[in-house]
């Protein structure tokens, strides 16, 4: 007898021993069991309940009418949940996470990876949960031999054509298909044909494909179409030959397209910056929020020792949801390159030299103060923190200058008026509105995720969109009314067709961009949009859709601490010119013989024209408050630490207060707050969107003043808005390649 | 013993790899477009005028807000057009038409494996190749056809008269074995798709000549034997007038 007769002798045993085990293990039922006889026999012992479990990762229940209630008992345990829930929502309310791959909560659901199976009682076959309504009484078991047996041949069915490249995988470790598949998955397979193999195709430069490895979800299909609003993406052949791609060759050119890596359950689809950089269990998460625009969005930033090496989203329902758009998810490149990390001086030869903090500063005050208090200008930059503008606006006012002001928010804007600059609905509060008129504004390139919102709304209410500007990009169905004042005068005035839809509309929302804040018939504008909304009655008690959608991270919190400047004229004047990170101002004003501080965190345009640099943190390295476009407060945090020897903006400036003998009362991150508190109350409330108290303006007549020249565009390049994104090698290789038309 | 069944072994793994790749047969050509001088997007497409007034009526069957229901008729009249297959710029058009976006239609037609991405014959042979036709010989059919047109599965003729393909039960199969002749020689006007059924590999060459000399055959059984798919020789079973069922007198209700 040979050795393999032996093995094979022992191995049975085992194999024949193994079923019984089993049958002693779980209760099975015999096979030809009726629902009277297993009734029969749960009678006698009835299975005590099962202690309540909390619902899985913050499912949260929510009862639009409480008649709808129904209950469902899931593994015996009773749960209420409204009707039209799923039966997979129903186990995530009671705590049982259903392993899933297709089904996700923002997606349509698609219900054909079948992983979600689980056994109803009464139900002949296991039911893939995801797609089954939950019905009153319904007894459902999620983890009984049935239900277990079940996924684990689903399992066997996705690993049969799953490479098996985990370790070059850059999925690997936070892979839905890798977790699922040691709960469910065999030690070995049976599959002995060839695995299939499928082209990789080229969806751009953000998103790298595997698509071996891909497991056929459609999450990115349905992604792509429901919330990206761009049909590119498909399933394409059937059967084995199955697979999801373009057909054509074509760029994914959305600016959502990086939430796909997101979605992707395996590593079919991920970020090609990121690829091979780490793995992932090597990474310091800190949760902070993007200052790309003036959206906020809460975003993750995974870091390893000094370098940001992703970034990804966090949930908020009230903001970005959980995407971000492509600028935030990979502009992070920009912040190891281009950095400022010395203080310098611009020599007699024009050349900067590195010198200490102390000589820098100490010229500084010096220049300072030989100038006229009336020739001092400060400029916060798109990227400035609250505090920071508060030290400077401080430092200012005591060297006897109120010239001081962010970039973007023009020479005379409002900012008495909260309501005059926020985006009053909030960004959520724009599910309601069905009737949308954008006025100035590219949301898809000002503001990415607002955009998303709108595009969701439209997609799900059918919401009408009218738009008046420069011919644009759109992802979803609107209405090119006009470009320029003139049709907003027509429909101030009630002669255009738009105006009956605004009239029919429950609840019209108006977005004004921020970009006309730099037009010098801003207020005639303004008041014509004000025109707009009284008699469309877009303000009301119960609804306030007078919406300015701002375009910088800094922009709500500069109003909001009244960094407005004097007169409008005070740059061509200027001797001395404080610049905080400002980039974006127009250098040519700047007269030839001022004297140009620039304190920054990147070589960027205002370093050109500087004479001194101080250099500063920027928004990944330090801890600062930042006020959203719908007047949320939120804030950063230190994720990396800072480069060289920058420093934090408002330590900077308590500094030179201090060489300068104008000596600000603060010296804490706390301090500064309690000073803030006094300006903008509302600024100290982390987290918290304090909407602004309505008042009825007294705004000037709009029809006069209002001079005919259409509206522009206010970003011309999405992927290049600021100083950090301008660094960014990612970003330039996107604008190369997804901005050619 | 032992070298024995190691030996077993290693004959099985060698085999596994083996195995060609093309035996995991898959519908039709690739899942991708590539671009090629006669099928690439920058090329115009549209429906002839005859073909604009059936695409309409062909719409009009649906109601105005589901238009893309008419996918797969509208891809089909196109593909009539065209010769037979469909090239990119063809669904493009049918996406025009019934205003969704492109990859909605490309989905359509690369799922269904009549629709042909690539070139095809004027007349395009297609082999049954399921069970019940595979037992009664499709094998050698396939076989036949292609040595005696002296090409490969898929491909087109020099000439560009022919082109093999294989397709799945097309339910004739008390026919078996069967072939299909998708005639794209007139146009949509002319089209025909007809089934010849019990066919040899004598016959299946023989219908290749009729067809080259442009002739007209009769479709159905080739089997001069047969009548339709009733057996050979006439009926030997269920001579009388069938009997009412035995359950229920209709007569009486
Ligand atoms: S690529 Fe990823 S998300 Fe898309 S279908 Fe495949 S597995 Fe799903
Ligand atoms: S999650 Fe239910 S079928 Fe995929
Ligand atoms: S198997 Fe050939 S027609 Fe059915």
């Amino acid at each position: 007898m040979g050795l393999g007769m032996l093995a094979s002798r022992v191995m049975r045993p085992t194999a024949s021993k193994l079923p019984r085990n089993l049958l002693s293990h779980f209760h099975i039922r015999p096979i030809v069991s009726t629902p009277e006889s297993s009734a029969a026999q749960a009678q006698p012992e009835p299975e005590p309940t099962p202690p309540p479990r909390a619902p899985v990762a913050g499912a949260r229940v929510h009862f639009k009418n409480p008649d709808d209630a129904i209950e469902v008992f899931v593994d015996g345990y009773p749960v209420k949940i409204p009707k039209g829930m799923t039966v997979l929502q129903a186990c995530e309310v009671a705590g049982v996470d259903i392993p899933r791959f297709c089904y996700h909560s923002r997606l349509s659901i698609a219900g054909n990876c079948r992983m979600c199976l689980v056994e109803v009682e009464k139900s002949p076959k296991p039911v893939a949960s995801c797609a089954m309504p939950a019905l009153p009484g319904m007894k459902i078991k999620t983890d009984t031999p049935v239900a277990k047996k079940a996924r684990e041949g689903v399992m066997e069915f996705l690993l049969m054509n799953h490479p098996l490249d985990c370790p070059i995988c850059d999925q690997g470790g936070e892979c839905d298909l890798q977790d699922q598949s040691m709960a469910f998955g065999s030690d070995r397979g049976r599959f002995t044909e060839m695995k299939r193999s499928v082209v990789d195709k080229n969806l751009g430069p953000l998103v790298k494909t595997v698509m071996t490895r891909c497991i056929q979800c459609t999450r990115c299909v349905r992604f792509a179409t429901e919330v990206a609003g761009v049909q590119d993406l498909g399933m394409l052949g059937r059967g084995s030959g199955e697979e999801i791609g373009t057909y054509v060759e074509k760029l994914m050119t959305s600016e959502l397209s990086g939430n796909v890596i997101d979605i992707c359950p395996v590593g079919a689809l991920t970020s090609k910056p990121f690829a091979f950089k780490a793995r992932n269990w090597e990474l310091k998460g800190t949760e902070t929020i993007d200052v790309t625009d003036a959206v906020g969005s809460n975003i993750r930033i995974d870091s390893r020792g000094p370098e940001v090496l992703r970034i990804l989203p966090r949930l908020n329902e009230d903001i970005n949801e959980e995407w971000i758009s492509d600028k935030t998810r990979f502009f992070y490149d920009g912040l190891k390159r281009q950095r400022l990390n010395d203080p310098m001086i611009r020599g007699a030869d024009g050349r900067f030299k590195a010198v200490s903090w102390r000589d820098a500063l100490a010229v500084v005050a010096e220049v300072a103060h030989q100038t006229k208090p009336e020739e001092i200008v400060g400029i916060a930059g798109q990227l400035s923190d609250a505090e920071s503008m508060m030290a400077l606006k401080d430092f200012l006012n005591k060297m006897g200058s109120n010239n001081v002001w962010c970039e973007g928010n023009g020479v005379n804007t409002d900012a008495d008026l909260r309501s005059g600059y926020l985006m009053n609905s909030g960004i959520a509060g724009l599910e309601k509105a069905d009737v949308f008129l954008l006025v100035g504004t590219q949301p898809r390139v000002e503001a990415a995720m607002v955009n998303a919102r709108i595009q969701k709304t439209v997609r799900a209410t059918q919401a009408k969109v009218g738009y008046i500007g420069p011919a644009a990009d759109f992802n979803y169905d609107h209405q090119h009314l006009g470009i320029g004042p003139q049709t907003l005068i027509e429909i101030a005035e009630g002669r255009h067709p738009f105006c009956s839809a605004l009239l029919n509309a429950k609840n019209p929302a108006i977005i004004v961009g921020a970009g006309l804040f730099e037009r010098k018939d801003k207020d005639a504008i303004f008041s014509a949009v004000e025109t707009i909304s009284k008699y469309a009655k877009v303000v009301r008690p119960d609804w306030n859709g007078f919406n300015v959608l701002l375009l910088n991270a800094a922009q709500a919190a500069a109003l909001d601490l009244g960094l407005v400047p004097e007169s409008g004229k005070s740059i061509e004047s200027a001797k001395f010119v404080y610049l905080m990170g400002a980039d974006d101002v127009n250098m040519e004003k700047v007269p030839v013989d001022a004297f140009v501080v620039y304190q920054g965190h990147h070589g960027d345009r205002g370093v050109y024209r500087a004479n001194v640099i101080l250099p500063a943190a920027a928004f990944s390295e330090k801890e600062g408050t930042y006020e959203n476009t719908e007047g949320c407060v939120q804030q950063t945090l230190p994720a990396v630490p800072t480069v060289g020897d920058a420093r934090d903006d408002w330590k900077i400036i308590r500094a030179l207060s201090e060489v300068a003998g104008v000596r600000l009362p603060y010296d804490s991150l706390g301090a500064i707050r309690s000073r803030i508190k006094t300006v903008a109350p509302n600024l100290v409330h982390m987290d918290e969107r304090e909407p602004a108290t309505f008042s009825a303006s007294l705004k000037p007549d709009f029809s006069h003043k209002m001079s005919l020249t259409a509206f522009g565009s206010t970003i011309e390049n999405f992927y290049m808005t600021d100083s950090i994104t301008r660094a960014s090698k990612i970003m330039a290789q996107c604008s190369a390649l997804l901005l050619k038309k | 013993m032992l070298a024995r069944l190691a030996a077993n072994r290693l004959l099985e793994i060698r085999q596994l790899f083996r195995q060609p790749l093309s035996s995991r047969s898959f519908s039709t050509a690739l899942n991708y477009h590539l671009d090629s001088p006669d099928n690439n997007p920058d090329l115009q497409w549209e429906f002839s005028d005859v073909n604009k007034e059936k695409a309409k009526e062909i719409l009009s069957h649906y109601p105005s807000n589901y238009k893309q229901s008419a996918v797969i008729p509208l891809l089909d009249l196109a593909q009539q057009q065209h010769g037979g297959w469909l090239p990119v710029s063809a669904m493009n058009a049918v996406a025009k038409v019934i205003e969704v976006a492109p990859i909605r239609v490309y989905e359509v037609a690369t799922f269904y494996s009549m629709f042909n991405r690539s070139k095809v014959g004027k007349y395009h042979l297609l082999v049954c190749g399921t069970t019940p036709c595979m037992i009664r010989g499709s094998r050698e059919i396939e076989d036949a056809l292609l040595k005696h047109l002296g090409v490969k599965r898929n491909e087109v003729t020099k000439d560009g008269l022919f082109s093999v393909g294989e397709m799945e039960c097309m339910g004739c199969c008390v026919n078996a074995p069967m072939i299909t002749v998708a005639d794209y020689s007139n146009g949509s006007e002319g089209y025909t798709y007809n089934y010849y059924e019990d066919v040899t590999p004598k016959r299946v060459v023989e219908i290749v000549e009729t067809l080259r000399r442009g002739e007209k055959l009769p479709p159905g059984t080739q089997n001069p034997q047969r009548i339709r798919c009733g057996p050979e020789g006439g009926n030997t079973t269920l001579l009388s007038e069938p009997k009412p069922p035995p359950c229920r007198d209709l007569d009486a209700c």
